[in-house]
């Protein structure tokens, strides 16, 4: 199959921000999160948990709530604006202020058509949600101390807010205060002056309020009278967390030592009706903070400090050994952060505020499979270049004869020539065509003369780049009325094709000289996770969300053979079970026949000449392989040749003198970075 | 149990009191629990043993209390029969047969007259496969009942009791077994089964240990092997059932137990550490640590006033439900090996051999009760597996009992051996010993013997120590030193050694005039004052493995048994071999009180005794197969009554008893007839009525006074009429309107006089004396307890009044 030497990188500092709010939106199955830089993401969870959606934040901007009404998204923050996103386009669509100071939550009633807003200076403040805008409508009676957390009635007709010391009922109809509970201050910390934050509160429908709060207690209280029913002591530190399931039988709280604790309504004795809540089951999959929560009907959701993504089945609600049942967990983003030019043998990594321009090492000497050969050269930091402006970049790209770079946050694209012969420059690109201004993805030629962006309603934008001058030449319109945003663009090799695919699932492919649409793909059920054209058989490779692999021919306009045999036959099922989505797909110039796939925990050839592995032969032989002879070697091998050597990967990709580069980012360097979690005594220490 | 002529091989005293779980009585007055093939009843105040339950021929397997019947007991055992027992008159009310070994014994009070039992699977009797099976109990007035009315409940459970509980007033019954929990719903008739992977990911061993029903609530309670109690609910679903894990254990929980009203939950395991969770506030949880062993099973009593653990030491801990133990039933402590052998403590008479780890135990065999723990080694013990600590490895005491030999030894590497000598003085005014020499390395290697001169009345005693490094030691009280108050103390006196070999026995001569020393095949006979080398004795091939002087008119004899199955008896005033006979004695042991010897020889995994007289030709005794497996050590002890016993075969039992230990732990002796008969008696004597609390005080007293009654039967006593109602008037009166205590106390003193006889009131005044010598040697050492009485006495015209207050 070929031998590689591999550029194995583990300098691109990548550090994924923590995870600070999570809302589900269980009609549309998504889940959206928003992390402590303000960026927002949306996982869809009934495709294989795929990142659709990132939105960037910007400076100065933390998301404290976020709140789903029917198919929008509002989120508020500590700069006391609310702010509706533009799923489309990818950008925040208006902002409004609240004029009460920082917003700590946000909350809808079930139907959708009210908006509660909890502010720092002890208002509750009612929104109507209107077509287009959210419109103040009226205060509900102030208190002193802030408003921490709200839950509505699932009636609407009253609404809890968790404040310090104390949780107040209102009365949605007169916005009157209707009960203050109070909860008791920590016995166990500290002194008791020290006031308790109630962080979260959840409201259920036979008018019972549970509270988490700042002394560790998950407290259980009666509505209609104002009494407290049970307390449950969870830690030593915050319960800061709730999270209720659809069906109101179980309730999860998310605590400072990393821990998830559930708690269920169960009947004490089989027959009988009168039920309680008990706590039961505890999870222990965060090493930090837990600060978001999300009940699924099947699964505990749970992000926190740690900035790690758990999306955690209860086994009592799924099926046991299947895929469903599996944990997972999602760590790295699931588009691409790294962009090399082939040929100049240069990487561009993007950071959410700055990007850095590398040069790759050489080596000369020879060695066998699995040495280290010595670096005659090492690698080389040539620029590290700061954004402009408040936005965070969502996306960046470097040309393959490394002569271009270009970034684009919310509101900006920017485009510099870069010189690294002797004497490095950078020169900014100073006017471009008026129709870059909102983007999403950017990508160029291989011949680096065109510049491709993905722009509004779906749309690509064609500009030819040369000498310091950027021309507008065309816009590709999708054939459909399809209005999602555009999230891969990959230029074929010899610079005649370009694939596109948005997250509605479609696969479009121009001809660049002719400037029209030459084909689309059907499209299948799942999000295309990474697609790329051939160079030579000018077939399109699509890998999906779902796992699944389609070759598409352009000149027969067909799936090919191979692909359709694939299909039929089915993917193997190990191959199914792996729960990261393939982000880039590469050939191999010198073997046409191998397809290069990768994704975070592996790195895959497939050999379309191979037979494919049926469902009971052994799927990851590669060690076994290596011990066999030759003959044997052929009989036994298949299509896909795993290689799970390389662990945490960001990008591989293969450069134009067939060295392969690896961009590793180990876990536990993430987990270096991260700040002390609490302490905790372990036992036997 | 095998019989021959009218001596037979009993349990005598030390069986275990640990092996299932006690039961405590309604009022919490009573402990019963299994001890070998009978139940004891035991005081829960005082710790005295009040009944003994004997009727089961086979080991007791289980007991419980009758749900219907509080005063009433069911005991089950492998001989196959459930017995019900009216345990606070100690009479066996039936006897159900079952016809199958029964191993563990459930009961509810929703199944009227049916208990549950354990029983093998009679199909294949090679695989160990449980059922639990309901068994009909008939209703008759007989006393022999057959119970053949069987159901099968519940199959592949296991055999250990505490795997199986009653839910609920027994609604549900709930089983484990290695990694499944089965609950059974009697009134639907349905079971559902919940598993568990064998490892957590943690790399944890998922399981089961024991279960505990909650009795209010649905919910189960498991133990399992990694230290996690999971407390099960909604297991009415197979699919929706939810557990909470409570995890404090290191190690495995071994047993957990409800309070009746469901409040708390109880568990214990290899901590020694009691703990008590709160039911719905898991993590509130209270702890009695230091319980001094691992914890084999905790119970609590019908109302919840008392808890018990049994330990692995053979303990049983009576606590309080307010967390504090109130009295400790100490059996006799069995740890993996004796190494020390069983000695006699020759001022108490006591069983002394290896206790807990690093003590000594002293086991009174007479009232088959552990008298106290002397610490030898005097280092905290450290519960942790594959740690080496030091253990007592050796023990001598000398003639009089007045000093004790230890030896320690702790073998992190052989090559690394740590040795400690420690000699040991009884202090009369403590009256315990106290420790007089540590002599740490005494010797090079391993200690083989080690023994005290015999005689009594030599001026100074003398300890010989034999060791592998090829040397023995004599050592020596020294003179007291004049500088300082010290007393004396040992040191070395000899260092004696025989062409480098190895010895491996000593011995001395009765009246401590000769030493035998066992060089390998070499048997060196030295003299102890001037320490030369007198004779050497020798009979190849085979080293010698056990030397015995003879006794009082034996005296001239020495025996020895070598490992190439001879016997040899050399005659030291001739210096010739007397005679010899080949057998293979595993153990051979001299008789101090008569001219008798004993030998074990083990073969064909059992084990024969021989006694015999080394001067004649016929043993007195013998008895083929008298345990299965080898006897390990053995003892004579000194009986304190001789017994007349006319029979020939059994007379070498009169002044001594003979106790051995096989190699299974089991504590054996012989027993004649006679001396059955007369245990009986004794034990029919002590039965009393109830209405008073048992004491040991009454014990003796209500002894007494039926002695007492029984002198006067003849002299037909007269009722008291006049006293009873005096006292009854003094009794029943409201306080407040008695007149002055003065007054009425003479008025008291006069009810009670009588008019007596000189003879009888002879016997009263003798019997209050002895009343109070023995209290007060029984409170001796004792906690401290202040007992106040009113005796009487009387000079010969008039009584006496004397209050008296005893306390230590």
């Amino acid at each position: 199959m070929g031998e590689f030497k591999v550029h194995r990188i583990r300098f691109f500092n990548h550090m994924p921000s923590a995870i600070r709010v999570m809302a589900f939106n269980s009609h549309t199955e998504r889940l959206v999160v928003a992390r402590a830089d303000g960026a927002v993401e949306i996982f869809n969870f009934a495709d294989n948990y795929y990142q659709e959606k990132v939105i960037p934040g910007r400076d100065g901007k933390a998301v404290e709530a976020l709140c789903w009404v029917g198919r929008r998204l509002f989120s508020a923050g500590l700069d006391g604006e609310i702010t509706e996103y533009d799923l489309e386009n990818l950008r925040p669509r208006n902002s409004m202020e609240a004029y009460g100071g920082p917003i700590w939550t946000i909350s809808s009633n079930s139907q959708g058509t009210l908006l509660a807003a909890g502010c720092e200076d002890g208002t509750v403040k009612m929104f109507e949600v209107l077509e287009d805008r959210i419109q103040f409508q009226r205060n509900l009676s102030r208190q002193k101390g802030r408003i921490i957390s709200l839950s509505w009635h699932p009636t609407g007709s009253q609404i809890a807010a968790g404040m310090l010391d104390m949780i107040k009922i209102f009365d949605a109809e007169t916005g009157h205060a209707t009960h203050r509970l109070l909860v008791e201050r920590g016995l166990q910390r500290t002194s008791n002056s020290q006031e308790v934050v109630v962080w979260s509160v959840a409201f259920l429908s036979d008018h019972t309020i549970i509270s988490g709060d700042s002394a560790g207690k998950v407290q259980i209280w009666d509505g209609i009278t104002g009494t407290l029913v049970r307390t449950h002591l969870l830690t030593k530190w915050d319960v800061l967390v709730l999270a209720v399931s659809p069906d109101e039988s179980s309730v999860i709280a998310g605590t400072s030592e990393g821990t998830v604790v559930q708690f269920q309504f169960i009947s004490s004795t089989v027959d009988q009706q009168d039920k309680q809540w008990v706590r039961t089951r505890t999870f222990k999959s965060h090493s930090h903070d837990v600060r978001a929560l999300v009940h699924t009907d099947t699964a505990v959701v749970s992000g926190g400090v740690d900035t790690q993504l758990v999306v955690r089945p209860l086994l009592d609600k799924v099926e046991k050994n299947t895929q469903e049942s599996a944990m997972r967990k999602i760590i790295f983003p699931h588009r691409n952060l790294v962009s090399c030019a082939k040929k100049a043998g240069l990487l561009l990594f993007q950071f959410s505020d700055h990007l850095e321009l590398w040069r790759l090492g050489e080596s000369d000497g020879n060695g066998k499979p699995g040495d280290r050969l010595p670096v005659k050269r090492n690698p080389e930091k040539l620029i590290q270049l700061k954004r402009k402006g408040e936005d965070n970049i969502c996306c960046s790209a470097l040309s393959p004869c490394g002569g271009w770079l270009a970034y684009a946050t919310v509101s900006s694209v920017r485009l510099y020539r870069l010189q690294l012969d002797n004497n490095i420059s950078i020169n900014k690109v100073s006017k471009l065509p008026k129709e870059l201004n909102s983007v999403h993805q950017l990508s160029f030629s291989s011949d680096s003369s065109k510049l491709f962006a993905s722009s509004i309603l779906s749309s690509v934008i064609v500009a030819s780049v040369k000498e310091l001058e950027c021309k507008y030449l065309h816009t590709f319109k999708p054939p459909s009325d399809s209005r999602q945003p555009v999230h891969l663009l990959s230029p074929s090799e010899d610079g005649n094709w370009l694939a596109t695919a948005n997250t509605g699932g479609e696969i479009h492919v121009f001809d660049v000289h002719k400037l029209k649409l030459h084909c689309s793909v059907p499209v299948c059920g799942s999000c295309p996770t990474a697609v790329s054209i051939h160079p030579f058989s000018c077939s399109l490779v699509s890998v999906h969300a779902d796992q699944q692999i389609f070759e598409f021919s352009l000149k027969q306009k067909e799936f090919t053979a191979w692909s359709r045999k694939l299909q039929k036959q089915g993917m193997h099922p190990l191959w199914l079970q792996r729960d990261a989505p393939i982000t880039r797909v590469t050939f191999n110039p010198n073997n046409p026949t191998h397809i290069l796939l990768h994704d975070t925990s592996m790195f895959c050839i497939v050999d379309q000449i191979l037979p494919l592995p049926e469902e009971k032969t052994r799927f990851y032989n590669q060690s076994v392989l290596q011990s066999l002879s030759l003959g044997e070697r052929l009989r036994n091998s298949h299509a896909f040749k795993v290689y799970r050597n390389f662990q945490n990967l960001l990008c591989v990709d293969l450069m134009e003198d067939h060295s392969l580069v690896v961009v590793e980012r180990p876990l536990l360097d993430i987990v270096s970075q991260l700040p002390a979690p609490v302490q905790q005594k372990k036992f036997a220490t | 149990m095998v019989e021959y002529g009218d001596i037979r091989v009993v349990y005598r005293g030390g069986s275990k009191i640990n092996f299932r779980k006690p039961v405590i009585s309604n009022d919490s007055r009573f402990l019963l629990c299994a001890s070998g093939e009978s139940v004891k009843v035991f005081s829960s105040v005082t710790e005295e043993c009040v009944h003994e339950l004997r009727g089961h021929t086979g080991q007791v397997t289980g007991v419980l209390l009758r749900p219907s019947n509080h005063l009433q007991v069911y005991s089950c055992s492998t001989d196959g029969t459930v017995r019900l027992w009216d345990f606070t008159d100690g009479i066996l009310v039936r006897t159900y047969v079952v016809g199958y070994p029964v191993y563990s014994i459930y009961a509810s009070l929703n199944h009227k007259e049916v208990v549950f039992i354990v029983t093998p699977v009679q199909s294949d009797k090679r695989t160990e496969l449980f059922q639990l099976v309901a068994v009909n109990l008939p209703q008759t007035p007989d006393q022999l009942v057959e119970a053949r009315d069987l159901s099968a409940v519940l199959s592949d459970v296991s055999s250990n009791p505490s795997t199986i509980a009653f839910g609920r007033g027994g609604e549900y019954l709930a089983s484990v077994n290695n990694l499944k929990m089965e609950i059974y719903f009697f009134k639907k008739n349905k079971s559902y089964s919940f598993s568990l992977r064998e490892y957590t990911k943690n790399g944890g061993k998922n399981t089961f240990t024991c279960i505990a029903c909650h009795p209010k609530d649905d919910c189960v309670a498991t133990g399992h092997d990694d230290g996690k109690i999971r407390l099960w609910r909604n297991f009415k679903q197979k699919k929706e059932y939810t557990y909470s894990t409570l995890h404090w254990h290191h190690s495995a929980v071994s047993s957990l137990c409800f309070t009746p009203e469901g409040t708390n939950l109880l568990s214990g395991g290899v901590e020694s550490v009691l703990v008590q969770w709160r039911y719905n506030q898991e993590n509130q949880k209270d702890f009695l640590p230091r319980l001094g062993a691992a914890i084999t099973h905790v119970t609590v009593s019908p109302d919840g006033a008392l808890f018990s653990t049994s330990h692995s030491d053979n303990k049983i801990t009576i606590i309080q439900s307010c967390v504090k133990v109130s009295a400790v039933i100490q059996g006799l402590v069995k740890g993996e090996n004796v190494t020390t052998g069983l000695l006699v403590d020759p001022r108490s008479k006591a069983l002394v051999l290896n206790g807990r780890p690093g003590h000594l135990q002293f086991y009174s065999l007479q009232r088959d009760k552990l008298l106290f723990h002397l610490d030898i080694v005097q280092q905290e013990y450290i519960h942790e597996a594959g740690l080496e600590q030091f253990e007592v490895v050796r023990a001598a005491f000398d003639a009089s009992g007045l000093w004790l030999a230890t030896v320690e030894e702790r073998k992190q590497k052989s090559a690394e051996l740590e040795l400690n000598l420690k000699l040991w003085s009884f202090d009369e005014q403590t009256q315990s010993f106290v420790l007089n020499t540590t002599v740490s390395a005494p010797h090079e290697a391993r200690i083989t013997a080690m023994c005290f001169s015999q005689a009594a009345d030599s001026q100074t005693t003398t300890l010989v120590s034999a060791s592998r490094d090829g040397h023995f030691k004599a050592w020596q009280l020294g003179l007291p030193a004049h500088t300082d108050d010290e007393g004396p103390s040992w040191s070395c006196d000899f260092v004696g050694a025989y062409h480098g070999l190895v010895p491996r026995c000593c011995c001395f001569s009765a009246d401590g005039s000769l030493l035998a020393v066992g060089f390998q095949e070499v048997v060196t006979v030295w003299n102890p004052t001037s320490w030369e080398l007198l004779t050497t004795l020798s009979q190849p091939p085979g080293d010698v493995r056990n030397l015995c002087f003879g006794q009082l008119s034996c005296s001239k004899y020495l025996l020895g048994s070598n490992n190439k199955k001879m016997v040899c008896c050399w005659n030291l005033l001739t210096c010739s071999l007397e005679w010899s006979t080949s057998m293979d004695v595993s153990l051979l042991l001299v008789d101090s009180r008569s001219e008798n010897m004993a030998a074990f020889c083990c073969q064909d995994g059992s084990t024969d005794l021989f006694v015999f007289k080394p001067s004649e030709p016929r043993p007195l005794f013998s008895q083929k197969a008298v345990c299965s497996g080898r006897v390990i050590h053995a003892v004579f002890t000194p009986r304190e009554v001789m017994l007349e016993s006319s029979e020939e075969s059994s007379q070498w039992l009169n002044r001594s008893q003979l106790y051995f230990l096989t190699e299974f732990m089991d504590l054996l002796t012989f027993s004649t007839k006679a001396e059955e008969e007369k245990l009986m008696a004794s034990s029919k004597q002590l039965v009393i009525d109830d209405t008073v609390a048992m004491t040991p005080f009454y014990l003796l007293l209500g002894k007494h006074r039926h002695e007492h009654l029984g002198n006067e039967e003849s002299a037909e006593r007269t009722p008291l009429p006049q006293s009873s109602v005096a006292i009854k008037e003094l009794l029943q009166t409201p306080a407040h309107v008695l007149p002055a205590t003065s007054f009425l106390c003479s008025m008291f003193a006069k009810s009670l006089l009588i008019s007596v006889t000189e003879t009888s009131h002879h016997c009263f005044l003798s019997s209050s004396v002895s009343v109070v010598q023995i209290s007060h040697s029984l409170y001796r050492g004792a906690l401290s307890l202040t007992f106040s009485g009113v005796f009487w006495c009387k000079s010969y015209k008039e009584f006496k009044f004397y209050p008296l207050k005893i306390a230590s």
